[in-house]
């Protein structure tokens, strides 16, 4: 068999939904198995997916699932695209019945819909037994409640609903890039000892798993690196052979760019030593990888390395992070800095008299927010920006406490500087993760068709 | 003559939990050497001391004319429990970029 095509459509739940049309237009044209992936499934994500299923057992899939799969689910069936994705979330069997419904709507085709489980540790394993295996600190140890414990899923689930016949795999948590290399196990009937092959399957799925970070997308710097019409970027295609050979690429007509810089800015996002990425299904060791410009918007991309998989899963545990509380005014015009740092002052005085237990944050939006200490107050200079934006931030669990800082920069309007203008508040509800390793025997990864209704 | 680090090289942040990682890849593999040379573990953890890192590593890709960092505990608790408005750390590639080089 000579190539694999695997679009990368999204890279994140809030990716634009129009980007995989292209995608399946160009992969329509292309000769060999075809997949449009789906990465939607951030650490925070999943925890408020739990949240919903919790609420109402018909929920949990992705809130994106409907954005982001009615424009592509037509063209995909009728050129026999197939689909693989993770918005299945806290609850994939609920996200194949929703997807069944939405071809149905469309009068498609019934699409033969595939189910992966197995990821959802909780009723698995109890909150001591996840945090006698956290790796890296002890929140686990005093979390009152376990809001959603997922472990990384590989790659084989996957490839065994597509050698089932699947036109769109569900997931919920499983490794991003095993969105990939589950098609490339299957298409090419891999091995699990291929280390070698793993690693490129894998390293392919790290370069689209991103979707237009790889294509020009978190590159464009005008004057230092230029990216042509970023506004229709076009999102990526991994061209992968047998031999585990890639070419990155995109489609035809659509903006962005495709080169050694974008590729290897892409292939070394959040990886920590490169010589031993850690998934599921194997050991990707980058430091042999080469980067060659072979074409116009297309890079290869050799020399994967793979190493045994290890013996353990990851999986990431969320809890109850209690509540982050913000707030912001503005200064501007002639005295601004001045200004805002006795509002900071004033703040911190009465909030520190009223609530003391509340540790602050102060910034000063456009002079020191983002790349200064991150513990002091910002210090202001009379001869400072004339136009900014404070904002004040805190965390507790008690609603009490946070409520004081915000009426507190509220009050500033009447009682604060002179011309305080444009205050905002908000509380989100937050939550903390953290990482444990599982070993595999407490994992029963499964694979399930989605009944004809 | 001196310039900065942004003239010559490609940054990019990416976080995992409390650790930043910042591959830092030049523009023209030509340079790979004097970079190698001017960007070292101890004037990065400098150009970051005020995120208090706990450790710096830098991790050198000569075939890629490529490095990665990886700073240790800088994003006050990471993107769930970070007061700042950049959880991520996704800006802080261009506090890297900043940095002058001969």
């Amino acid at each position: 068999m000579a190539t694999v095509y695997i679009g990368g459509a999204a890279g994140f739940a809030g990716d634009r939904s129009d980007a995989g049309v292209p995608l399946a237009a160009a992969l329509a044209k292309c000769d060999g198995p075809r997949f449009l992936m789906y990465e939607m499934l951030a650490e925070r994500t999943l925890a408020l997916c739990q949240i919903e299923r919790r609420k109402n057992p018909q929920h949990g899939y992705s809130p994106a699932l409907e954005r982001m799969l009615t424009p592509v689910l037509a063209p995909c069936l009728a050129a026999g695209i197939k689909i693989v994705g993770n918005f299945g979330a806290a609850n994939p069997q609920a996200a194949a019945r929703k997807l069944a419904a939405m071809a149905g709507a469309q009068k498609l085709r019934p699409p033969r819909i595939a189910v992966v489980e197995g990821d959802d540790l909780s009723g698995v394993l109890t909150r001591e037994e996840l945090a006698a295996c956290e790796t890296g600190g002890a929140l686990l140890k005093t979390a009152r409640e376990i809001v959603s414990a997922n472990v990384y899923l590989g790659a084989r689930p996957i490839a065994d609903a597509l050698d089932q016949g699947a036109d769109i795999v569900v997931t919920g948590r499983v490794a991003d890039s095993a969105l990939a290399l589950g098609t490339l196990l299957h298409a090419f009937e891999w091995r699990a000892a291929d280390w070698d092959k793993l690693a490129a399957g894998t390293m392919a799925g790290h370069l689209l798993e991103c979707g237009a970070q790889v294509t020009g997308g978190y590159f464009a710097d005008p004057g230092c690196k230029d990216v042509p019409d970023l506004a229709h970027v076009g999102y990526p295609i991994a061209e992968v052979g047998d031999g585990g050979g890639i070419v990155m690429t995109k489609p035809d007509g659509t903006g962005g760019v495709v080169n050694r810089l974008t590729v290897i800015e892409q292939l070394l996002y959040e990886i920590h030593d490169p010589s031993a990425y850690l998934a599921p299904d194997v050991v990707l060791d980058l430091m042999n990888v080469e980067v060659a410009e072979i074409g116009n918007d297309r890079v290869r991309v050799t020399g994967a390395r793979g190493k045994p998989a290890p013996d353990t899963l990851k999986a990431t545990v969320c809890v109850d992070g209690g509540l982050l509380g913000e707030a912001e005014i503005s200064y501007a015009g002639p005295g601004a800095a001045a200004r805002a740092q006795l509002a900071a002052d004033v703040i911190r005085r009465r909030v520190g008299e009223k609530a003391p237990n509340l540790r602050i944050r102060v910034d000063a939006i456009g002079a020191v927010s983002i790349l200064g200490a991150t513990d002091a107050p910002p210090a202001l200079r009379d001869d400072g920006p004339q136009d900014v934006r404070l904002r004040f931030a805190a965390q507790s669990s008690d609603r009490a406490e946070i409520d004081v800082m915000l009426d507190e920069v509220e009050a500033l309007y009447c009682a604060g500087p002179a011309g305080g203008a444009g205050v905002r508040r908000r509380v989100t509800p937050r939550l903390a993760s953290t990482s444990c390793l599982i070993e595999r025997r407490y994992t029963r990864p499964r694979v399930t068709m989605l009944e004809p209704s | 003559m001196t310039c900065r680090l942004r003239d010559v090289a490609n940054a990019r942040s990416g976080d995992k939990g409390n650790c930043l990682n910042i591959a830092l890849v030049c523009r023209d593999p030509a340079d790979y050497a004097a970079v190698a040379k001017a960007v070292t573990v101890e004037r990065v953890r400098e150009a970051f001391a005020a995120r208090k890192p706990t450790q710096v590593v830098r991790y050198d890709l000569p075939k890629l004319a490529a490095f990665n960092f990886v700073l240790d505990n800088v994003l006050e608790g990471g993107v769930n429990s970070s007061l700042g408005l950049d959880g991520h750390g996704k800006s802080l590639s261009f506090l890297l970029l900043d940095m002058p080089i001969d």
